[in-house]
């Protein structure tokens, strides 16, 4: 069947609004690609132009696909294939002759559509296809209802997507989920994904706090812990090299299991945590039960068993007073005495100097001075050489935490204390729209933990000796003023803050909902509504008997209810309907003529209109079958309009 | 085609239909997924894989919505038959090898148009139709005819695939419906005034005795009527001329079976009969008809033709003549 000429423009239509959002992600001479050969088919079609022969899209195809091989240095993988199928919507509009092509581009076109999510699923997205496949579903209808008013396309269009609603939510809720993924991703499925990182060095969480993206978030069952005691801990680094700080896996065997033992209140809490394609779930200090499918590595940190990949929701429960590994293995405390030899002369003899004190003693020493002498917190730290502990303990004195957890980790190891550092979140917001508190890359955060003989490791902030306001009140308030953040973390104006609150928590429900329903939370959703334990045939079950009954719902909406009356009847009516409301009753028996005759008599200002529609009826209903039926019966329709305006009735 | 069986007969309903107007209940809407709608299923299981590999909740959302899409256009396509009425009309006869139209009255008594509707006989070229709002519409569906008899054009089939062409429904309408089809007509000379008619205008009154004037030649005009002086001295490009005489209308011609070549065998000789109705009627003369058992006393006018031809297009049929569609 050849495709009609006023068809072309909603199939361009479809061409450009599923291939040109993926221009951003695109190589520019693509992008210039697509533009091109739709500007040149749009030109083809106003100018009832042949289309190119085949054999020269061939030949332009076989070259698109070589330039992307050459370009990603494959064919697979998402960009790649993006890059392809972008190729094959922007030339099959060039080979489109008949309605088959024209299924072929909407097709196409519905896939791309998905391909759009592998870059962002936020709910602008999502808002964005659902217009999009109004498009394309309009384009179907333009396809297969030849010429037709563009809003009465749009209006079907619609109607179609709002009926399909209901059985999209069905099958979302019940469908059974299989947790992916069913092979092996390429490469660049998680590139670009930030957060902590397994090694730090001078400047590393610096440059992390710029950015206003949400690590995690969580909701706690009960009260909030104290903003000081909010201590998310993430990797812990106990290798130094006198540089950077490095988490080692000990050699020999492992450890044995951390033993956590937790004092006073314990807090029940589940974390949202965005993907970070690392294993630490950053659980609040310190960590009694866990999750399914973690465990708790020998440095308390809580790790999954797979790198977090997509955004996940975790259960836990934490104790801020606890006692950890008071008995700790002689590995571990070997390694947090460690440090790189002959370097920073000056710290190490400062360090000789407290060594002879208790252990505790220490550590105060450390803190108190820092607190005392003329240390300053910023971000803006002067670069250091090679003995870059003395450089800052005893020249620069400019530093963000990282200078300042390695530093106190230093002394401590040269004075003889056990210690490490630990890397992770300190602090959070609550956000009052949803209640659930919000940690940001911005409030990435390192401490410092030493051992202590009987009382297991113990945490020590220098951080908070330096600018206590740090952990009370966040980075914005301890940060000097003039040091540049993201404005999304240094909101000053409370309706932007609540703004931002507002959409953040519109968010969080989207991503729990629509992007984080997997198997496990389909689960969980379903016991809520008391069903116990779901498996896949009684989901499936379910799935098909509720999909029947929207069936039966969209099929009893859709086809008349009443009987209905044909139409030329319909028309004579509800003519007769306007006279009686005029105050001409006709009744049951009397036929179209003698009606008009009477009408006639009673209202001759009636006369001339009620004989020429009677005249139409009887013609319809009565003669002899007529080519233009039709034409009549739309005169006749005509009639009830043209009778003049009713006046009020008359005493 | 085969003759039906039993169960396609129960399943299809091919009997006729006898109540007008033929309404389309549920019990005669077939509906099934073209291969359009086979290639959406296929696209979507591709996309279902790939939402689950990348682990695309959104693009789950997307999948279940098309899935949902796919079920309700079931539902709408089926819609688009579903309640129609339809009023076969009478179809005018036409010359073997010509296109029958039988006339369908359509009425749609809802408020909403139906779209792309298209009517066919098996074999046969498609009409399409919309049909507007609580509106009327008739189509003519055609019907390409290759002999004479009366023709029984079988079932309708009407089908649709609006809204979005993922399904075909369809229905087998069949009014009890037919049309005479005249002999395919072939132009020859007309024979010579019968001796046997009427004596007192015999005289020099057959119709080719009297020059009255000159005309351009259609075929089936005898060559000696030509007026070759006159051809002589027109351009070539020109049709001929040819001398036509007075006394034609009263003459009384006698187009008798026996007069045909008998070389051509039964079909040829009707049709050369045909032939020389059309050319008496368009001479307007007053002619008759004769065949083996069955005689038509001479007449004329737009009446008698139809007669003349519907006799020769039935003739030797006992009853119903089915003609064997055509290809």
């Amino acid at each position: 069947m050849p495709l009609e000429h006023g068809a072309v423009p909603w199939l361009l239509a479809v061409a450009l609004v599923t291939a040109g959002p993926h221009v951003e992600h695109l190589p520019w001479w693509l992008s210039l690609l697509v533009a091109v050969t739709l500007l040149w088919r749009a030109w083809l079609w106003r100018q009832h132009r042949r289309l190119p022969p085949r054999w020269a899209l061939s030949l332009l195809v076989l070259g698109m696909i070589g330039a992307i091989g050459w370009q990603f240095r494959t064919l697979f993988g998402k960009d790649a294939g993006v890059a392809l199928l972008v190729v094959f919507m922007a030339l099959k509009p060039l080979e489109m002759n008949s309605r088959r092509d024209a299924m072929v581009v909407v097709m196409l076109g519905y896939f791309l559509l998905l391909t759009h999510y592998l870059y962002s699923q936020g709910i602008a997205t999502g808002l964005w296809l659902l217009s999009a496949t109004t498009l394309l579903t309009a384009a179907l209808i333009r396809l297969h209802g030849g010429p037709q008013p563009i809003a009465a396309v749009a209006r079907h269009a619609g109607l179609l997507l709002a009926q399909a609603l209901p059985f999209m939510l069905i099958l979302y809720l019940l469908f059974p989920r299989v947790s992916g993924p069913l092979w092996g991703l390429p490469q660049d499925a998680h590139s670009g994904l930030s957060g902590l990182s397994e090694q730090m060095a001078p400047g590393s969480i610096s440059r992390l706090i710029q950015s206003g993206a949400i690590a995690f978030r969580s909701r706690f069952a009960g009260e909030l812990p104290e903003k000081a005691d909010l201590y998310w801990r993430g990797p812990v680094f106990d290798d130094y090299d006198g540089l950077t700080w490095r988490a080692r896996a000990l050699p020999g065997k492992p450890p044995p299991a951390p033993k956590v033992e937790g004092i006073g209140q314990a807090h029940a809490y589940t974390s949202i945590l965005e993907a970070h394609n690392r294993r630490w779930l950053l659980a609040l200090d310190v960590p009694t039960s866990l999750p399914a499918d973690s465990s708790l590595a020998p440095t308390l940190e809580a790790l999954a068993r797979e790198p977090v990949r997509a955004r996940a929701r975790f259960s836990f429960v934490s104790s801020v007073d606890y006692r950890a590994n008071v008995s700790e293995a002689p590995a571990i405390l070997q390694q947090a005495l460690t440090l790189p030899p002959r370097s920073n002369p000056r710290s190490r003899a400062l360090a000789a100097e407290w060594a002879a004190r208790p252990p505790g003693k220490i550590a105060e020493a450390a803190l108190a001075m820092f607190r005392k002498q003329n240390f300053h917190y910023t971000l803006q730290a002067p670069l250091l050489g090679t003995n870059a502990m003395d450089e800052f303990l005893f020249e620069t004195r400019r530093g963000f935490c990282e200078h300042y957890a390695s530093a106190f980790v230093f002394l401590m190891r040269a004075a003889g204390v056990p210690a490490r550092v630990v890397a992770g979140y300190q602090g959070g917001e609550i956000n009052p729209v949803d209640g659930y508190l919000t940690v940001r890359q911005s409030d990435a955060h390192a401490w410092s933990e030493i051992w202590l003989a009987g009382r297991g490791w113990v945490r020590f902030d220098p951080t908070a000796a330096v600018a206590p306001s740090r952990i009370d009140q966040g980075i914005v308030a301890a940060l000097p003023v003039g040091e540049t953040l993201p404005i999304v973390i240094r909101l000053d104006s409370d309706w932007l803050r609540q703004l931002r609150n507002r959409w953040e928590a519109t968010n969080n429900a989207w991503n729990q909902w629509v992007l984080g329903y997997n198997p496990q939370r389909q689960r969980e959703v379903l016991s809520r509504f008391g069903w116990r334990e779901p498996d896949w045939r009684g989901m499936t079950a379910s799935l098909a008997a509720l999909c029947g009954v929207a069936l039966l719902i969209v099929t009893l909406w859709t086809l008349p209810r009443r009987r209905t009356v044909e139409p030329i009847l319909a028309a004579w009516q509800k003519y007769c309907a306007q006279l009686e409301r005029r105050g001409i009753v006709r009744a049951e028996w009397e036929g179209p003529r003698d009606f008009a005759d009477r009408v006639a008599r009673e209202r001759p200002d009636l006369a001339a209109l009620t004989s020429q529609a009677a005249g139409y009826y009887a013609d319809l209903r009565y003669g002899p079958h007529s080519r233009n039926a039709a034409d009549t019966l739309r005169q006749l329709q005509q009639c009830r309009h043209r009778l003049p305006p009713r006046r009020r009735k008359q005493a | 085609m085969p003759a039906p069986t039993s169960l396609q007969r129960w399943l299809f309903r091919l009997a006729r239909d006898q109540q007008l107007p033929i309404v389309l209940g549920q019990r005669r809407i077939f509906i099934v997924p073209t291969g359009a709608g086979f290639v959406f299923a296929i696209v979507l299981v591709v996309m279902m894989v790939g939402a689950i590999n990348y682990n695309l909740g959104l693009g789950h959302a997307l999948i279940f919505l098309l899935a949902g899409l796919g079920i309700v256009a079931m539902v709408h396509t089926f819609n688009n038959l579903f309640g129609l009425r339809l009023t076969p009309g009478r179809a005018a006869s036409v010359f073997a090898g010509d296109l029958a139209r039988f006339p369908l009255q359509l009425e749609n008594a809802r408020r909403q148009p139906r779209r792309a509707l298209d009517f066919s006989f098996a074999g046969q070229p498609v009409a399409s139709i919309d049909l507007p709002a609580e509106g009327l519409a008739t189509v003519a569906i055609p019907y390409g005819t290759r002999c004479r008899g009366r023709l029984d054009p079988g079932r309708i089939t009407l089908s649709s695939r609006f809204p979005i062409g993922l399904f075909r429904a369809w229905s087998y309408p069949h009014p009890d419906w037919s049309c005479v089809v005249y002999p395919k007509p072939l132009r020859t000379p007309l024979p010579r005034p019968s001796a046997a008619l009427d004596t007192d205008d015999l005289q020099g009154d057959n119709g080719q005795e009297d020059f009255a004037g000159l005309r351009p030649r259609q075929s089936g005009d005898p060559t000696r009527h030509i007026a070759w002086k006159a051809v002589a001295r027109r351009p070539d490009d020109q049709p001929h001329l040819v001398k036509q005489f007075a006394g034609g209308a009263t003459a009384e011609l006698s187009l008798d079976w026996l007069l045909t070549p008998t070389d051509g065998g039964p079909e040829n000789r009707l049709s050369i009969l045909a032939g020389w109705v059309i050319s008496a009627d368009e001479q307007q003369a007053r002619y008759g008809l004769k065949l083996p058992g069955r005689q038509i006393a001479p007449g004329h006018g737009e009446r008698h033709r139809e007669h003349c031809l519907q006799t020769l297009a039935l003739y030797g049929d006992s009853g119903e003549h089915k003609v064997p569609g055509q290809l």
